[in-house]
C-alpha cells in the first residue's frame, strides 16, 4: 500500500508541475497565478499521500500550511494587480 | 486493513489523480482565462477530495481523520474564495470576455 500511495504522490506532483508551463506561456498574469494556485492544491495532495504512506503524522500539518499559504498568496495578487488596475489610465471605467 | 478498504483507497486515490490530470489539461488547454479557471477549481478540489477520502481508512480516528477533513474544508473555502477574486479581477480587465 505504501508504495502505492508513494507513486500517486509523484504521479499528483508531475501533473501539477506539468501545469507550471501555463506560467511560461501567460498571456495574463491570472493565468500564471492559477497555476501557481493548482500547485497549492496538488502540493497539498501529494503531502498528505505521502503523510500516510510513511506513517508519519506531522506532514499533514506541513500539507495545512502549504493549503493556507497558497490562499494568502492569491489573496495578496488580486489586492495587489487590481490596486495598479485602479491607478492605471484615467480613460478606463471602474466597472 | 482489510482488503476491501484498501480496494476502496486505491479507487479513490486513483480518481483523485485522474481529476488533477483534468485540472492539468484544463488549464493548458482551454481558451481563455475563464474557462481555464473553471478547469482548476472544479477539477483540483474533487480531486484533493477523493484524495482525502481515499486516505481516510488509513489514519488514526478520530483526530487524524479529522484533522484530514479540515485540511480539505480549508482548501474548499481558500478555493471558492480565491475562483471568486480572479474571476472579478479578469472581468474588470477586459469588460467583453
Amino acid at each position: 500500500m505504501a508504495s502505492f500511495l508513494i507513486g500517486a504522490a509523484c504521479f499528483v506532483l508531475a501533473a501539477t508541475a506539468l501545469g507550471l508551463l501555463r506560467i511560461l506561456r501567460g498571456p495574463a498574469d491570472a493565468d500564471r497565478m492559477m497555476a501557481a494556485q493548482l500547485l497549492g492544491t496538488g502540493g497539498v495532495a501529494a503531502l498528505l499521500l505521502l503523510a500516510a504512506a510513511v506513517q508519519s503524522p506531522a506532514i499533514v500539518d506541513v500539507a495545512l500550511m502549504l493549503a493556507l499559504f497558497a490562499a494568502f498568496a492569491s489573496v495578496a495578487f488580486v489586492n495587489n494587480a487590481s490596486r495598479s488596475q485602479d491607478q492605471a489610465p484615467p480613460a478606463t471605467d471602474s466597472r | 486493513m482489510t482488503p476491501v478498504l484498501n480496494i476502496f483507497t486505491a479507487i479513490a486515490v486513483s480518481a483523485g489523480a485522474f481529476f488533477f490530470i483534468a485540472g492539468t489539461v484544463g488549464l493548458l488547454r482551454f481558451p481563455d482565462t475563464l474557462t481555464r479557471l473553471h478547469a482548476l477549481t472544479k477539477a483540483d478540489n474533487l480531486g484533493l477530495g477523493l484524495v482525502v477520502l481515499g486516505l481516510l481508512p488509513l489514519v488514526e480516528w478520530p483526530f487524524g481523520a479529522l484533522k484530514l477533513i479540515s485540511v480539505w474544508l480549508l482548501v474548499q473555502l481558500s478555493g471558492a474564495i480565491v475562483a471568486q477574486l480572479i474571476a472579478d479581477f479578469v472581468r474588470r480587465e477586459e469588460p467583453h470576455a
